[in-house]
């Protein structure tokens, strides 16, 4: 298969969730108008970072005059997501470092095939919704006042539904299933007592459910 | 802190989590029982990240009806079940 056909593979395949991306590129754009972030750096904080859920943390803690260890806690799952997906990445360290940016919720999910990352799948999706992510930002920074605030439109009540609806494929086996509800209950038991970020990393040693045969 | 600041930091730990399995691990599979942890990876962080988002709040259990509702509800009292 040709390169370029492979990455168009991947765009194809992320075409039918691209509305998701736009809109929360749009909301995130919001949010940082009203936390007091510039648009310039707001985009440009979306174009080096890439990652939607650490961002919302981010401009939450600015906006909340908080720590920005919830921002990096959030980003922690893509350690072992990368681990993940590394053999599906070729080429030098430059670019396997530079082709993993791509690498996020989406693209990780979309790339998984019969057990195993394809790249061009991987690389494809990323692409498009990188731009979509920047393009809404764009918007979000760009015509904000004019638009709103994101809970006039309930986008800061669909989360939920975009990483339900990411969690649901990934729920095949009775192994992946325990572990998830345990994860569930983790967070659910120390959301009240400890920061932003720190019930999602320690739910993640629900994966040692994989420890078992 | 500073915006600038934050986008550099949240940045560069990013950066650094993605790459690090494409970089330290190259083209190379995990098997055997680590492959069996890293497949776990996908349903354990979504679970989490699904109840973050649906009854998460400031250190606090907050039932949200829109949530509940998958967005489709219009604006609704949150209700403050634990603080």
């Amino acid at each position: 298969m040709e390169p370029e056909a492979g990455l168009r593979d991947g765009v194809r395949a992320a075409l039918p969730i691209a509305l998701g991306p736009l809109l929360f590129g749009v909301s995130f754009g919001l949010l940082a108008r009203g936390a007091g972030i510039g648009s310039v750096t707001a985009i440009a904080f979306s174009a080096t970072t890439f990652a939607g859920a650490a961002q919302f943390a981010a401009v939450s803690v600015l906006g909340a005059g908080g720590s920005v260890a919830a921002a990096v806690l959030l980003n922690a799952r893509y350690a072992p997501m990368s681990v993940a997906a590394a053999g599906a990445f070729r080429g030098g360290l430059l670019r396997r470092l530079v082709d993993a940016q791509l690498l996020v919720d989406e693209s990780w999910a979309l790339a998984r095939r019969d057990g195993r990352f394809r790249r061009e799948i991987l690389l494809g999706a990323g692409v498009l919704l990188y731009v979509l992510w920047i393009g809404g930002t764009v918007v979000g920074t760009v015509v904000g006042n004019s638009l709103g605030s994101p809970s006039d439109y309930g986008l800061d009540a669909a989360f939920a539904a975009l990483f339900l609806g990411l969690a649901r494929p990934t729920l095949v086996g009775r192994r992946a299933v325990t572990a998830a509800v345990v994860a569930a209950a983790v967070v659910v038991v120390l959301l009240p007592f400890t920061p932003p970020g720190v019930p999602i990393v320690a739910a993640s040693a629900a994966c040692l459910f994989g420890l078992v045969r | 802190m500073k915006p600038w600041l934050v986008v550099t930091v949240v940045g560069v730990v990013t950066g650094c989590c993605k790459a690090a399995g494409p970089v330290l691990l190259g083209g190379r599979t995990l098997g055997g029982t680590a492959s069996r942890v890293v497949a776990l990876i996908a349903p354990v962080m979504l679970a989490a990240l699904v109840v973050t988002q649906t009854v998460g709040g400031d250190r606090a259990l907050v039932l949200d009806a829109r949530r509940r509702g998958g967005g489709r509800t219009a604006a609704a009292p949150s209700v403050k079940v634990s603080a």
